[in-house]
């Protein structure tokens, strides 16, 4: 019995992935668990494994191949009842690793651009059509589904064997607005890349042309649409960390046996989560009709990564102490840079926090990351000049600008959290009460 | 311990199916029937008027035998011998229910039900009753033509639906009160076997219900055969006597005048039977028609106590019955059947020309909102139609402009009331303008029609 391997959904959003590197080779036997290959999705590279035991007869489609669809045939495995082929025992020899990054190196002039982009025919009909084709669907669901935006992979039909007929489309358009179904709009609501409609630039400058990762692609379609769609209002405070290094030094100093070192960073993510906790009217998504008020802070920390950049969460940050967070940020961090972080770790979240202060950076202003409503952009901790007390003198002080969507939180409400999270800097045992 | 885990109270196209679906699906089943098994339908509705309109036709086809360059003489209708047939045909389907009901061991108990408590029911027969208990009761009585109370049928002179099958004699100047289907298919078959015919409708229509090219249409078409067609008017006094039936007749002026006729038929509706079947004793909620009130599945607001057919909601048609006797027995027998959705049952109505429907009119579709693609062919236009020398008639087809989904169907002419479950089928399947256009519709035959109609919704007619 020949069993056909197909590309996986590795997560819920996940159309298509690069088949990154295959971990087993024709001929090679496998069972239930072993890896059979690394799969890129949209933001994370992620180990396929067997659930079938055989032998793989057949790689249908090479490593490096990009924008496989799910449910793509992409091996053949020879079912155990087969007839072993004689080399059955051989080890699972992974393959070297393909570069990541594949830079055409066209850094001479005299060589013009050797991989075109892609042609543009993939973009001609709309995404959502593409994977809708792939579902059950009666016809006037799916051109309901395609005028509407609606992806349909998701939706459970109630029509004839599961078929998804008019009243389920129907259905769900009203439900994208629901509490249940909103935190995944970013799934059923779905833009076409912008990125896609580009015309190619045709240009004498040198270069090089930079295939575009999975993440690269996700990073350039989520910001476009947060930009294009998010109504932003930007509130800067300058707050003084003079107490909040203190306190650092004396936990760090007690710490330093257990082996954790707090960053300021550590600190902030906790006084963003209690922020979101003490001022609520601050830790929503904005879903259409409605809004989703949340009584969890789960920070989303932005980790620059080779490839990117990707969010990993700290979940219920209020309720973690110091050492819990900064032991639980070192270990996402560390997984995000190999790539190998769970959907469930970089999906969700309430609130992002974003640190260029180690860049030297005074103040900016970050982009809010849908459907979140609001983004911390931290800046550099620096002395400066400082009027305490009537006085001139000098205090470590760092800007800190609140990004938020202003269809869901008005001014004052954005006001009030920078205040309150000001205080709690400048206050900073708040922290760990 | 119950005696059955179902009784079906009533044995129409509703109830028989049901009975049918129960036992297939396991269950103990008994039904309970007063007069025929097959009820009306098949006794003395659907089938039978059904073979007296097959007589019609012949009988117009032989007086027009010239059409086809044949000669036909000394034409003439025996009413006895083809009210004769009609019963003969209806009497062959009740004795194939009756075999239906015995291959399925379904228990046939005949005489008047009445449910005393839920999951309890009296059948009475002769002045002796039986009790019979059963986990589950379908109510499917079904419904009865209603009066008209200035001019109550005696049979004799005024007639109702039930009268005009059985004629003891041809009527030589007829009146119909009602065009609905019921009235105008015994206008159209008195007609085509030489009466003089009258029809008066209250609305500004006949068929009503149907769209309104297709009223306009009809009305034509029969006025052409000869008929005499009155909407917008009304019926005042009616004054039966021995030998003929005095009514006025208010016109749409307003004037008032007395006409004689030899009968009357009363077309205005039905009503259900829910009498003396013990409803009001359990509570059963009606409707403001007093009809059952039921969930889509046929459930009543009593426990156990089910529903179906033209006791309940409109639409009042054999195959809406039937459909929900299926659903109601699989929901009875655990399943989770689909509720069937009213805009997706087709209607037929067996005048001449045939006139058929599935959905929206136009009317209905814009007055819902919907911005609309219309496509209308001709009978003209197709060469079956002509070959068959049966060139009067359209088909219309509605679409929301938006989608692309066949909002409804209406059809008026030759055969159409065999065309129109194409359209039903695509309806329910939620097909698309496109599906429609990609489907290859085999020629020569009137269903090319159907294909033109939904080009021509978006200008791609080919053949007009």
């Amino acid at each position: 019995m020949y069993i056909e391997l197909k590309m996986p959904a590795l997560s819920p959003t996940m159309e298509e992935g690069t088949l990154a590197r295959w971990l087993v080779k024709e001929g090679d036997k496998v069972s239930s668990g072993d890896l059979l290959a690394e799969i890129e999705t949209d933001k994370a590279t992620m180990e396929f494994e067997a659930v079938d035991e055989g032998i793989v007869t057949q790689i249908l489609v090479a490593e490096g191949t990009d924008g496989v669809k799910v449910g793509a045939v992409i091996a053949m495995i020879q079912g155990e009842d087969e007839e072993a082929a004689p080399s059955a025992a051989a080890p699972v020899q992974p393959v070297p690793p393909v570069v990541a990054e594949k830079v055409v190196p066209s850094a001479q002039a005299a060589e013009p651009t050797a991989a075109a982009p892609r042609p543009q025919a993939a973009a001609a009909s709309p995404a959502p059509s593409q994977s809708n084709d792939r579902v059950k669907a009666s016809p006037l669901a799916k051109r309901i589904a395609v005028n509407k935006g609606l992806d349909l992979t998701a939706v459970a039909g109630t029509g004839p064997n599961g078929r998804i007929v008019k009243a389920d489309v129907d259905a769900l358009s009203g439900e994208g607005r629901s509490p249940v179904a909103a935190p995944a709009s970013n799934a059923g609501l779905r833009a076409e890349a912008p990125v896609a409609k580009l015309a190619a630039i045709n240009t004498d400058i040198p270069h090089a042309v930079v295939k575009l990762s999975n993440m690269r692609k996700t990073i350039a379609r989520r910001l476009t649409e947060s930009k294009q769609q998010v109504p932003h209002i930007y509130l800067t405070v300058d707050v003084r960390l003079d107490a909040l290094l203190k306190l650092r030094g004396e936990l760090n100093a007690s710490l330093e046996s257990r082996g954790i070192k707090l960053s300021v960073n550590d600190m902030l993510i906790k006084a963003l989560a209690l922020t979101l906790i003490q001022v609520p009217a601050c830790n929503v998504s904005f879903a259409g009709d409605n809004m989703l008020q949340y009584s969890r802070a789960d920070i989303s920390v932005a980790v620059s990564v080779p490839t990117g950049l990707i969010t990993p969460i700290v979940t219920d940050a209020a309720n973690k102490s110091l050492s819990k967070i900064s032991t639980e940020v070192a270990e996402l961090a560390a997984r995000a840079k190999d790539g190998k972080l769970q959907p469930h770790e970089y999906q969700g979240g309430t609130a992002s926090i974003s640190n260029m202060g180690m860049m030297g950076i005074k103040q900016f202003d970050a982009v809010i990351n849908p459907p979140q409503a609001m983004i911390l952009a931290v800046g550099a901790g620096e002395k400066r000049p400082y009027i305490v007390d009537d006085a001139l003198a000098i205090a470590t002080v760092m800007s800190v600008t609140g990004s938020f969507d202003h269809r869901a939180i008005d001014g004052a409400d954005g006001a009030m959290f920078m205040k309150v999270f000001k205080e709690l800097v400048e206050n900073p045992l708040g922290l760990v009460a | 311990m119950s005696d059955y885990d179902l009784i079906v109270l009533g044995s129409g196209p509703g109830g028989y199916v049901a009975a049918i679906r129960a036992a297939q699906l396991g269950l103990k089943v008994a039904i309970v029937e007063r007069e025929n098994l097959g009820g009306i339908c098949l006794n003395w509705g659907c089938i039978p008027t059904k073979a007296l309109l097959r007589s019609a036709e012949i009988y117009h086809y032989m007086q027009h035998a010239g059409d086809y360059g044949l000669t036909a003489a000394n034409i003439s209708a025996d009413i006895d011998a083809v009210v004769k047939r009609s019963r003969g045909v209806a009497k062959q389907l009740n004795q194939g229910v009756t075999h239906l009901m015995k291959k399925n061991k379904i228990t046939v108990h005949m005489g008047d039900g009445k449910l005393t408590a839920p999951g309890k029911l009296t059948v009475t027969k002769d002045g002796m009753a039986e009790e019979l208990t059963a986990k589950n009761i379908i109510i499917a009585t079904g419904a009865r033509a209603r009066d008209l109370p200035k001019a109550k049928a005696d049979g004799k002179r005024i007639w109702t639906y039930r009268h005009a099958m059985v004629p003891t004699e041809m009527p030589t100047r007829l009146l119909v009160i009602g065009s609905g289907a019921i009235g105008i298919e015994f206008a159209s078959f008195y007609n085509d076997m030489g009466a003089k015919v009258t029809v008066v409708e209250m609305m500004d229509r006949i068929v009503p219900v149907e769209d309104a090219d297709v009223s306009a249409f009809l009305e034509k078409a029969l006025k052409q055969q000869g008929m005499d067609i009155r909407t917008s008017a009304g019926v005042g006094s009616v004054t039966p006597s021995e030998t003929s039936v005095s009514v006025e007749i208010k016109g749409k002026d307003g004037s008032v005048t007395t006409e004689e006729f030899s009968h009357v038929i009363v077309a205005i509706g039905i009503v259900p039977n829910v009498e003396n079947i013990g409803l009001e004793d359990l509570g059963i909620e009606p409707d403001k028609r007093f009809h059952i009130k039921t969930d889509p599945m046929g459930r009543t607001n009593v426990p156990g106590i089910w529903a179906i057919g033209d006791v309940t909601a409109p639409p009042w048609l054999a195959h809406k019955a039937s459909h929900e006797g299926v659903i109601a027995a699989e929901a009875i027998a655990g399943g989770h059947p689909h509720a069937m959705d009213p805009m997706n049952i087709p209607g037929c109505t067996y005048c001449h020309p045939q006139v058929a429907s599935v959905g929206m009119t136009e009317a209905k579709a814009k007055e819902a909102g919907f911005d609309v693609k219309v496509g209308n062919f001709p009978f003209l236009g197709n060469g079956k139609a002509i070959a068959l020398g049966e060139a009067e008639g359209f088909i219309k087809t509605v679409f929301d402009a938006k989608t692309g989904e066949l909002l409804g169907a209406h059809m008026v002419g030759a055969e159409v009331t065999e065309l129109i479950q194409g359209y039903t089928i695509g309806k329910t399947a939620e097909l698309v303008e496109a599906d429609f256009m990609h489907t290859v519709f085999p020629h020569p035959t009137l269903s090319e029609m159907m294909h033109e109609s939904v080009l021509g919704a978006y200008g791609k007619m080919l053949h007009m």
